[in-house]
C-alpha cells in the first residue's frame, strides 16, 4: 500500500510531447481514474508509472520511493492490460503463479495465494485450463488474478473492461470496485470512457493533449468543470453550449440567437464578464426543464422545436433546436407526451449556469457562482500555473 | 430504447445497396476461393506427377527408361522389378552413409537453429546500437551464392586441420565438424530472418507483462518466446533438415571422396558408373533417400496447426 506522486512529469518523443508537466498526488488506498480521449496520454502516464515507458523529465514517486530508474519488477506494482496479456501456453493456475514463481516465493505460498484469487474471481473450476479455452469475462478475470496474487503496492489498470461486452462490463465493474474495498490497496485506472470514470474513480484525472485539466472527485468535476473540455467531456448526454452577448443595462441579461436570459449583475461583474462581450454558456441536459411543473415560475423561459425524443424509461431525453442550435434536455417520465415537431416552450435553470471564455476557455462562472469563488477550481487553476 | 424521429425515414434505397454490396462480397469471396483451389491442385499435380513417374521407373527393368516412357509401364504386359532396390540396397557402404547422413544433418540442423533463435530474438526485441543495419546486412547474406564461398572457407578448413582426413581429439573425423559449421554458416541468414519475423509479431504486451512479473531477457527467452514459436521452430527444422540431408554439393566438396565420412547424397551418386551406366540405380535411390525426410515431415508438421497463441490476447 503505497501513495502516488507525479511531480512535473514530462513524456517527450523527438518532435512531440505527449506528456506536460503533469502533477498528481494519489493517496494510499485511493481508487484513481486518468481519463480522456485518445491520444490525450493517459495510457502513457500510467506505462511510465508501470516503468514500461522511460520519463523524459519530472519524477514519479511510489510511496516516498523516487521510481524514475527502478526496473518494473521492482516497484511492487501489478499490471492488468487491456488485451489482459495472458501466457497463451500455460494453464490457468500456471499464469496466476508465474510472477510469484520468479519471485522464489515458496511453493506452499504460492499455492495458497492462487486458490486465494481463484476463489475470490470464481476461477477455481478453470485452474487446469489454458486460456484459449475461457471465455473473455474468464480471461479477463485471470488478468485480475495474476495482479491479485501478486499483492502489490498499486495496481494499474489499463483499459481492462475495453473487451468486453456491455453487460458484462458492469458487471466486472462492480467487481473491481468490490475488489478495491477487499484489498484496500491503490487502484490506478485508465479508461476512455467517463461513464467509467464517473463510477468508479474515488477521484479523477481528467487529461487531454497530455495536460491535466482538472483532478478532482467525480461530483465536483460535473458541477464545478474548470474549463470547457471537462465541462463537455464529463457527463452524458453532454453539457450543452451556447454563444451569448452579455447585455442589458440594470440587470444583466445573456442574449443568445432567440432567445434572453437574465442573470444577476452581481455574478457577472465578480466572474470579469463585462458588458458586451460575448461568453460561452453551458447547461447541463437536467437544467432545461419542461415548465408545465411547479416549481419553474421564476426560471427564465425559451421557445424552441422539439426534434427528437429518446425514452428511456426512467427519463426522457429530448432533442430541441433554439436558433439553429440543438440542445439536449434530460426530463422526467412526466414529459412523455412531448411529440417530435412539436413547438414547446423549456424554462432554463440560470442558478446552475455554466460561463466560459471563448478564448482561454476557462470557467467564469461555475453552477451559478463566480468560478474564483468555487474552492474546486481554484485549487485546480493554481495546479496549472504552479 | 424507442427513438421517434419528426422526419419520415428513408431507408429502402440504403437497404438494397448494402444487399448488393454484399452480394458482390460473397461471389467474390467464392470466385476467388474457386481460383485458390484451382492453384493448389494444379501445384500438387505438377509436384505429383514427376514424382509418381518417378517411382514407376524405380520399379522398371534396368534401361526401360532410355526407351518410353513412365506411363507406358502402366499398361499390359507388367514387367515390375525390384532389381534397381536390390543394387541399392546391397551397395556396401550404404549403411555407414547412411549413419554418416544422420552424422552430419542432426547437428547441422540443430546448431544453426539454436543459434538462430538467440539472434532473432536479440533482433526482434532487444534494443542495441545498429540493430537495423546489422539484420540487413544478414539478409542481404541471403542473396550471396555459396559457390562463391568454397575456395576461402575451403583454404581456411585445411588450414585449421579440418580436413576429412584428419581425427579430433575424441575420435570425431574433423570432416564432420567443417561441414557442421559449414551448414551452420548457410543456414544461418534465412534462419534468423525466419524466426525474427515471427518472433517480431509476438504480442508486445506479453513482453511487458512478463517484465512486471520479474522476468528477465532470458526467461522471457526460455519461458515465453520458444514455446509460443514452436510452429516457427518446427518450420525451420524442417527446412534445414531437408536442404542439410539433400544437399550433395556442399558435401562433395567439404567432405569429398572420403568414404569414412561420405553421406548418402554422395555414395548414391557414385553408383552411377562415370560413363552413365546403371542410371536407373538414381530412380531407387532418390526413393531411399527420401524415406528420412517424409518421416521427418510428418513427425513435426502437427506443429504447423496455426492458433497456437489463440486466447493469449483479445476476448
Amino acid at each position: 500500500m503505497a501513495s502516488v506522486t507525479y511531480e512535473h512529469v514530462y513524456k517527450r518523443y523527438p518532435g512531440n510531447t505527449v506528456i506536460t508537466d503533469m502533477n498528481a498526488e494519489i493517496k494510499d488506498k485511493e481508487f484513481v481514474v486518468l481519463v480522456g480521449p485518445s491520444g490525450s496520454g493517459k495510457s502513457t502516464a500510467l506505462r511510465m508509472l508501470a516503468g514500461l515507458e522511460e520519463i523524459s523529465d519530472g519524477s514519479v514517486k511510489i510511496g516516498d520511493r523516487v521510481v524514475n530508474d527502478v526496473a518494473p519488477k521492482d516497484r511492487d506494482i501489478a499490471m492488468v492490460f487491456q488485451s489482459y496479456a495472458l501466457y497463451p501456453h500455460m494453464t490457468v493456475y500456471d499464469n496466476l503463479s508465474f510472477g510469484l514463481k520468479l519471485r522464489k516465493t515458496p511453493k506452499s505460498e504460492i499455492d495458497k495465494r492462487v486458490r486465494d484469487a481463484a476463489q475470490i474471481l470464481g476461477l477455481e473450476p478453470f485452474l487446469d485450463r489454458k486460456p484459449k479455452a475461457l471465455s473473455g469475462g474468464q480471461r479477463q478475470r485471470v488478468a485480475l488474478g495474476r495482479a491479485i496474487v501478486r499483492q502489490p503496492q498499486v495496481f494499474l489498470m489499463d483499459e481492462p473492461l475495453s473487451n468486453l461486452d456491455a453487460k458484462l462490463r458492469v458487471q466486472t465493474r462492480v467487481q473491481i470496485l468490490k475488489l478495491h474495498q477487499r484489498l484496500q490497496t491503490t487502484f490506478i485506472y485508465v479508461t476512455h470512457d467517463q461513464v467509467e470514470a464517473m463510477t468508479m474513480g474515488d477521484r479523477i484525472v481528467v487529461l487531454n493533449n497530455g495536460i491535466v485539466q482538472q483532478f478532482d472527485t467525480p461530483q465536483t468535476l460535473y458541477e464545478h468543470p474548470v474549463n470547457l473540455f471537462v465541462a463537455g467531456f464529463i457527463g452524458s448526454p453532454a453539457m450543452n453550449f451556447l454563444t451569448v452577448k452579455v447585455g442589458g443595462d440594470g440587470q444583466a441579461i445573456l442574449t443568445g440567437e432567440g432567445f434572453q436570459i437574465p442573470v444577476e449583475d452581481r455574478i457577472l461583474s465578480e466572474a470579469g464578464a463585462s458588458r458586451g462581450q460575448e461568453v460561452i454558456m453551458g447547461v447541463r441536459p437536467e437544467d432545461i426543464k419542461d415548465v408545465r411543473f411547479p416549481g419553474r415560475d421564476g426560471l427564465p423561459k425559451i421557445n424552441s422545436k422539439v426534434e427528437v425524443v429518446e425514452s428511456m424509461g426512467s427519463e426522457i431525453f429530448v432533442y430541441l433546436t433554439i436558433g439553429g442550435k440543438t440542445l439536449t434536455s434530460r426530463m422526467d417520465p412526466r414529459s412523455s407526451d412531448i411529440e417530435p415537431g412539436q413547438n414547446v416552450q423549456v424554462a432554463i435553470d440560470s442558478h446552475h449556469l455554466h460561463l466560459f471564455d471563448p478564448k482561454s476557455e476557462k470557467a467564469l462562472v461555475s453552477r451559478g457562482a463566480p468560478a474564483a469563488a468555487v474552492p474546486a477550481i481554484a485549487e485546480a487553476q493554481a495546479q496549472q500555473v504552479r | 430504447m424507442s427513438v421517434a424521429t419528426a422526419a419520415p425515414p428513408t431507408t429502402p434505397p440504403v437497404r438494397s445497396a448494402a444487399e448488393k454490396a454484399r452480394w458482390s462480397q460473397r461471389i467474390s469471396a467464392r470466385v476467388s476461393s474457386a481460383g485458390l483451389n484451382v492453384a493448389v491442385v494444379a501445384l500438387t499435380l505438377a509436384w505429383i506427377v514427376p514424382t509418381l513417374g518417378l517411382l514407376i521407373n524405380s520399379f522398371r527393368q534396368g534401361g526401360a527408361f532410355n526407351t518410353s516412357g513412365w506411363w507406358t509401364a502402366l499398361a499390359p504386359p507388367y514387367a515390375f522389378t525390384l532389381d534397381s532396390y536390390r543394387a541399392v540396397l546391397g551397395a556396401s557402404d550404404l549403411a555407414p552413409s547412411f549413419f554418416n547422413s544422420f552424422m552430419i544433418t542432426i547437428p547441422a540442423t540443430l546448431i544453426p537453429t539454436a543459434i538462430a533463435a538467440f539472434a532473432a530474438y536479440a533482433f526482434a526485441w532487444m534494443k542495441f546500437w545498429g540493430r537495423n543495419w546489422i539484420f540487413l546486412a544478414l539478409v542481404g547474406l541471403l542473396a550471396v551464392p555459396l559457390q562463391l564461398t568454397f575456395i576461402p572457407l575451403l583454404t581456411l578448413a585445411v588450414k585449421l586441420g579440418l580436413n576429412s582426413g584428419n581425427t579430433l581429439p575424441g575420435g570425431l573425423n574433423a570432416g564432420f565438424l567443417a561441414i557442421w559449421i559449414a551448414h551452420t554458416g548457410y543456414g544461418l541468414p534465412f534462419a534468423i530472418y525466419l524466426l525474427a519475423n515471427f518472433f517480431r509479431v509476438l504480442p508486445t504486451d506479453l513482453f511487458e507483462s512478463a517484465e512486471i512479473d520479474g522476468a528477465g531477457p532470458v526467461t522471457v527467452f526460455f519461458r515465453l518466446v520458444l514455446p509460443l514459436s514452436v510452429p516457427a521452430l518446427a518450420s525451420l527444422v524442417i527446412f534445414q533438415f531437408l536442404w542439410v540431408w539433400n544437399d550433395l554439393l556442399v558435401a562433395l566438396i567439404y567432405v569429398g571422396g572420403t568414404p569414412e565420412v561420405a553421406p548418402l547424397t554422395v555414395t548414391l551418386t557414385n553408383l552411377v558408373g562415370s560413363l552413365g551406366q546403371h542410371r536407373e540405380y538414381l530412380t531407387a535411390a532418390a526413393f531411399v533417400s527420401m524415406v528420412v525426410p517424409l518421416i521427418v515431415f510428418f513427425s513435426l508438421q502437427r506443429y504447423f496447426v496455426r492458433g497456437i497463441l489463440a486466447g493469449s490476447v483479445k476476448g
